[in-house]
């Protein structure tokens, strides 16, 4: 952690990151938690259905990965992934939509909230299945080495996937290989609703596994946006180089529960107050006004996004409901569900 | 024309697409330097080179999950899972990730990739390097499911499953690999969901996959000499996409339906073939629907219980023969 602190500190005396990009990191951060915030609201009106997996206090780690990001890389998301999704640009109607499973949605209610997918921003899916996309992350990235392809992959996933197959197989596999591809483990501290310490055999879960694949040990703070760009943007830079995978463990808090039917009641008194005092938004937001933004400025970015995302929220609420004529297509490349003749 | 075996037509095949387009790449554990545990893909690295003929670690779910990631951003990835069995191992790709991609996205996401596996029983290998699991792949819709009985169909099912726009399952089976077939010369390109009628009759339909192939065509003609029952027998190919028009043909003309199977009996393919047969072509039914099948058990190593498991030319004769007549 006090590696942390300094890149901290050091952050104020250098503007490597500037006045853009910063603007940028925090209109996204903003979005997300306005979009997170209205979608736990919606549920509780029942308009979202189904599940979701909130990302509320973990903004930072979407939108510093995201403005590091060029357009053409790609981002491979858990069911926790309305935060990368929104991150790459995509309207926050068309998730609220998916999330409220209505025909704007983004997959029309094909996938619901675990399955947010934009091809045209880079979003190449949500898997709900633990780790399942650590491998698929490096098959794009194999494309990206075998094509001679510029983009860089970025695998996103929890501390509690540290602990399935994949993880590991993937993660060896990436490095024989030397593929352009990131995996970013957003530690928040529980897998589910039981600690990750509790059942894990390493203090941190990605970043003592590193090791096992000659892969260098990082650990930074999640809830610092400058501090997920920087470190990213030298992956990124490292992995377009030839110079194969990173994985970097980003600390980090959620401050609701692990999917809206969880309460969270196993947490600690006073835990939760104290990530609160390192909410990625209000240490952000103290960052730009450090760096002489102005507090109209910062008012008019949080108040934007206040309307775009009342707006989308509307325009979902009056959204027709799925037609009935799209239950069977796109089972097969034709389009359609046949399986004989 | 020329004579080669089922193993050389894997090879031939897998050539033949890797010539044709560059961005067919393959990839699995010991296929490139080693040529394959069956000696299926040899002389291929040599070929094609490192970057496209790519020895795997022993990690199912990378091979499988890195086909997917491939193929989902442009290329069309070839990945070898040596054997059937250990599709278990890597089952969320077959099951969750390859079938589902394309219609929780609306679409969006494309998955043109083709799954080779060592399938099927007859080499003493015991339980969990012999067993059939063609219906393991067959129950999952999104996925398309080959299994080729002779080398020209290996080549060309496995050309046109390589051009599928849809993840194909594709079972070699293991048994064959030592057989030989005439193929023809130049391109081959076959077309998926088609059915092939191997022994023309009209008593009788006996619809049979991959190794059952032959055994039900020896007990068609050992029905004809020696029964004067005279057999139709349909190399059933592909089940999905599943080609019922010349299956209901078939069984128009004849009024009986024989499935032989090698997959353990619950839920085989031919339970589910049989079923359609009972809702659309009952009237035309001169005798029940039976179906020949390994029984429900884990295979046995030894080899004479493994003969006794799998159906036999003596089996499929001795079944058609008694409810015939």
């Amino acid at each position: 952690m006090q590696n942390e602190v300094n890149q901290s500190a050091s952050s104020l005396a250098n503007d490597d990151i500037g006045t853009e990009n910063r603007l940028e990191l925090y209109r996204l951060q903003v979005e997300i938690r306005n979009a997170e915030q209205r979608a736990y609201d919606l549920f509780l009106q029942n308009l979202v259905k189904g599940t979701s997996h909130l990302s509320l206090g973990q903004e930072a780690i979407a939108a510093g990965v995201a403005v590091a990001m060029e357009p053409n890389d790609l981002s491979f998301c858990t069911y926790r992934g309305h935060a990368h999704t929104l991150a790459r640009g995509v309207p926050s109607e068309q998730v609220l939509g998916e999330l409220m499973q209505k025909d704007n949605g983004l997959m029309r209610g094909k996938g619901g909230s675990m399955h947010l997918t934009s091809v045209e921003h880079g979003v190449m899916g949500s898997y709900a299945i633990i780790g399942a996309h650590l491998p698929i992350a490096c098959g794009a990235a194999w494309r990206a080495q075998y094509r001679g392809d510029k983009d860089v992959s970025v695998c996103f996933f929890g501390d509690g996937t540290t602990n399935i197959g994949a993880f590991h197989e993937a993660l060896n596999f990436a490095v024989i290989w030397k593929l352009p591809v990131v995996f970013v483990c957003e530690n928040n501290l529980y897998m589910e609703y039981t600690p990750i310490s509790e059942v894990t055999a390493v203090e941190h879960p990605a970043a003592d596994r590193a090791c096992a694949y000659g892969l260098e040990s990082i650990v930074i703070d999640g809830n610092d946006a400058d501090i997920v760009y920087r470190t990213m943007k030298t992956a990124f830079d490292k992995a377009r180089e030839g110079g194969g995978p990173s994985l970097i463990e980003a600390l980090t808090y959620r401050h609701s529960g692990h999917s809206r039917a969880d309460p969270a009641k196993y947490r600690p008194e006073g835990e939760l107050e104290k990530w609160k005092e390192r909410d990625p938004i209000k240490i952000y937001r103290e960052r730009l006004a450090q760096f002489g933004i102005s507090e109209e400025q910062i008012k008019e970015i949080e108040e934007n996004s206040m309307k775009r995302i009342d707006e989308a929220t509307e325009k979902c609420k009056a959204a027709p409901i799925p037609p009935e004529d799209i239950l069977a297509t796109d089972v097969y490349a034709d389009g359609g569900w046949a399986w004989r003749n | 024309m020329a004579e080669l075996t089922y193993r050389e037509a894997v090879a031939r095949g897998i050539a033949q697409e890797m010539e044709r387009d560059n961005d067919v790449v393959f990839l699995g554990e010991d296929v490139a330097a080693a040529g394959g545990v069956f000696k299926a893909t040899e002389g291929l690295i040599d070929k094609f080179g490192p970057l496209r003929v790519r020895d795997t670690p022993i990690s199912e779910q990378a091979i499988l999950g890195a086909a997917m990631g491939a193929a989902m951003t442009g290329l069309k990835p070839i990945a070898e899972i040596m054997f059937s069995d250990f599709i278990a191992v890597c089952f969320d790709y077959i099951a969750n990730e390859f079938p589902k991609s394309r219609y929780m996205t609306n679409g969006q996401v494309k998955c043109p990739l083709v799954v080779r596996t060592g399938n099927g029983g007859g080499s003493r290998f015991g339980a969990q390097h012999s067993q059939s699991v063609e219906n393991w792949a067959m129950m999952i819709p999104g996925l398309k499911v080959v299994a080729p009985s002779s080398p020209s169909d290996v080549v060309g099912l496995l050309a046109a499953s390589v051009r599928d726009p849809d993840p194909v399952i594709f079972f070699e089976h293991k048994s064959l690999y030592a057989t030989k077939g005439e193929v023809p010369d130049g391109e081959i390109v076959d077309q998926l969901g088609t059915a092939k009628i191997v022994r023309q009759g009209k008593d009788a339909t006996i619809l049979a996959l991959a190794l059952m192939v032959p055994r039900a065509l020896e007990a068609a003609e050992k029905l004809s000499n020696e029964a004067g029952i005279d057999c139709e027998v349909i190399d059933v190919r592909s089940l999905v996409p599943l080609d019922m028009q010349t299956i209901l043909t078939s069984v128009a003309k004849t009024g009986r339906l024989y499935t032989v199977e090698e997959n353990p009996r619950l839920c085989g393919w031919g339970a589910e073939i049989t079923s359609i047969i009972a809702d659309e072509a009952f009237y035309d039914l001169d005798g029940p629907l039976i179906r020949i099948t390994t029984p429900h058990i884990p295979l046995p190593a030894a080899d004479n219980l493994e003969d006794l498991a799998l159906p036999s030319v003596d089996r499929i004769f001795a079944k058609i023969q008694t409810t015939m007549n």
